[in-house]
């Protein structure tokens, strides 16, 4: 019962977090209808930016407000200066020019802050443990839960209900139909690269304290998250949300019942849905 | 592509003055040069063989590693075993590779795009797993050394692989044949058949073709062929591991495609030779090889989307005939 239990939490936090990694990701390809390989290294600087303020302003908060930021301005520059370049260019293209960019992020952190890892403690509030059952859960990992569901479901009436998340909509829908009624389509898209690469480094910062933070956190998330929004259905919110907890559990679960094979799971899954359900579980068929 | 309105007298003139320069040069050439010029070679294999999907067949596999890995094992293995003939390895590698490729191929062929790159991503992976996991058979994450590298037979004399010399002599061989075969390949009906595949399949269809078994078909020859660069590689290294198999290692054959360019015969052997040396000359001045690869890679896709040697081309006057 108690492992059962620690299991759940542990694959429900991780869960969350790959969720707010896969809702920016998911919403990039939706809109711009490219799958950005460099979205884990937006992660893995968002954790590091929020270090680097947390050393100036001794605050976690702090660091989980400027951090984020930051790297959205840093995605306003990617999308305007190299990505604009190669929309509707083969998706090779694509994924190896955000792939390139990856590269230049993952070096560029290691010039900076060293090959090394780093520990970023959490906010005092959120430091404790919790007691259960005989031993003990860290709060912070509970609070990633709660969060999790927060921003997504903001999001989610951001473009259901706003005005605003009307008008993405519209353009992700038809792009020559959106710019016919006077949206401006170009300026419209570094808006929501720059929001996908603000959720990537959200998920960063939160994951900053979950885990250690090193140049190669982006590496692990960003696969994992591509297998969240491709199993998931691309563009779908409630995929990726039912795909990274999936993937979360199975993660933590996979430890018990599958042993050394545990960790083919998130593979065999990917397969498994692409096979029966080409465009994923919440996908459109088309 | 280039050159393929040459004459036949000029068309073996243009092949044979090359060969005698990359046969001779290890002459000249200190050995740790040797070396390098090696694993171009097994890498433009493996990414020329990549390249009949991504170019060729308008398919982009993640997952290529797989095979070059499995290709990798196999031979580790079987020399482990006890086997002494390198060429059995050779022909074991690339056939187990390939008959892996069949059944992978069979599931994937029928997706297109960015869901056949990451379903591809998925069994590559499945595969790394196994090579990290099963302990008993791979020796899992440390890999499996080669404790002896096995003599070479060649025309009754036996040649040692532990001389840098020797073992950049056979992957020039082996590189070659390969080479040689998917020309022959890509130049012959069925690859008129993987250029409709992927420019129009709809069309293919319409007209009576089999798009999946043409696809399939492609795949198989591709993995078989990523399996012998494998088996070469792990000859070279003296060893097997897992990171052989690794989605990054898969990353290596698309970079190299587009650096030299996907859209002609030579261009990803010309990408893996730009990809080492560059990575020698960088390494030599930082340890940040990647940062540069990156920066290098970003002009190349937005501004020479045909490659290195496609850019080159296309500079090129003309010779009558257009693209061959």
């Amino acid at each position: 019962m108690e492992t059962f239990v620690v299991n759940i939490l542990n694959g429900l936090s991780w869960g969350m977090l790959l969720f707010l990694i896969s809702i920016g990701l998911t919403t990039v390809f939706g809109v711009l209808g490219v799958l950005n390989f460099a979205h884990g290294s937006l992660f893995m600087l968002g954790a590091y930016l929020c270090m680097q303020v947390m050393r100036v302003f001794p605050s976690f908060w702090a660091g989980i407000l400027l951090g984020p930021l930051v790297v959205a301005l840093l995605g306003v520059v990617i999308e305007r200066w190299l990505l604009r370049r190669v929309y509707g260019r083969d998706v090779t293209f694509q994924l190896l020019l955000t792939f390139a960019v990856l590269l230049i992020l993952d070096d560029a952190v290691r010039i900076v802050w060293g090959p090394g890892f780093h520990v970023v403690e959490a906010p005092a509030i959120l430091g404790g443990i919790f007691p259960l059952f005989r031993h003990s859960y860290p709060v912070y990992r509970l609070f990633v839960i709660a969060i999790g569901p927060v921003v997504g479901l903001s999001l989610w009436a951001f473009f259901r209900f706003s005005r605003w998340g009307k008008v993405v909509r519209a353009a992700a829908t038809d792009r020559a139909m959106a710019e016919g009624v006077g949206i401006r389509v170009p300026l419209l898209f570094t808006a929501v690269f720059a929001l996908g690469s603000w959720l990537a480094a959200l998920g960063g910062a939160l994951a900053a304290p979950h885990q250690s933070v090193s140049p190669s956190m982006g590496d692990r998330i960003i696969i994992e998250s591509f297998i969240v929004v491709v199993s998931g259905g691309m563009g779908s919110f409630p995929g990726a949300f039912v795909g990274a907890l999936v993937l979360g559990l199975l993660e933590s679960f996979g430890t018990v019942f599958a042993g050394r094979t545990q960790m083919a799971l998130p593979y065999v899954l990917l397969a498994a849905v692409l096979l029966v359900r080409p465009r994923g579980l919440f996908g459109r068929e088309g | 592509m280039a050159g393929g309105s040459w004459g036949p007298t000029k068309r073996l003139v243009g092949t044979a003055v090359p060969l005698m320069v990359m046969v001779l040069c290890p002459l000249i050439l200190p050995v740790y040069w040797i070396l390098v010029l090696t694993e171009v070679l097994i890498m433009g294999l493996f990414a020329m063989s990549f390249n009949l999907l991504l170019g060729f067949t308008g398919l982009l596999s993640f997952g290529q590693a797989g095979f070059f890995g499995a290709g990798a094992y196999v031979t580790a293995i079987m020399i482990a075993k006890g086997s002494t003939s390198v060429w059995l390895a050779f022909v074991a590698s690339t056939l187990f590779a390939g008959a892996l490729a069949v059944v992978i191929g069979y599931l994937c062929v029928r997706r297109d795009e960015i869901y056949f790159a990451m379903i591809t991503l998925a069994f590559g992976m499945m595969l790394y797993t196994v090579a990290h996991n099963w302990i008993e058979v791979t020796g899992g994450s440390d890999g499996l050394p080669l404790l002896s590298v096995p003599e070479l037979t060649v025309l009754g004399l036996r040649v040692s692989l532990l001389a840098p010399r020797n073992m950049y002599l056979l992957a020039l061989g082996v590189t070659s044949l390969g080479t040689w075969c998917l020309r022959r390949l890509v130049r012959s009906p069925f690859g008129l058949m993987l250029t409709a595949v992927r420019e129009n399949r709809e069309r293919l269809a319409f007209v009576g073709g089999n798009v999946r078994r043409v696809r399939l078909a492609a795949f198989v020859i591709a993995g078989g062929l990523a399996g012998l660069s494998g088996s070469l590689f792990c000859l070279f290294n003296a060893m097997a591991t897992p990171t052989f198999l690794h989605w990054s290692f898969s990353a290596r054959p698309v970079l190299m495609t587009i650096l030299g360019g996907s859209s002609v015969f030579l261009g990803p052997a010309v990408g893996a030779a730009v990809f080492f040396g560059l990575e020698q000359v960088t390494t030599q001045l930082t340890h940040n090889w990647m940062i540069v690869l990156g920066t290098i890679l970003v002009p190349v896709v937005l501004f020479f989307p045909r490659g290195l040697l496609g850019t080159v081309l296309d500079l090129l006057p003309k010779r009558g005939g257009g693209r061959g």
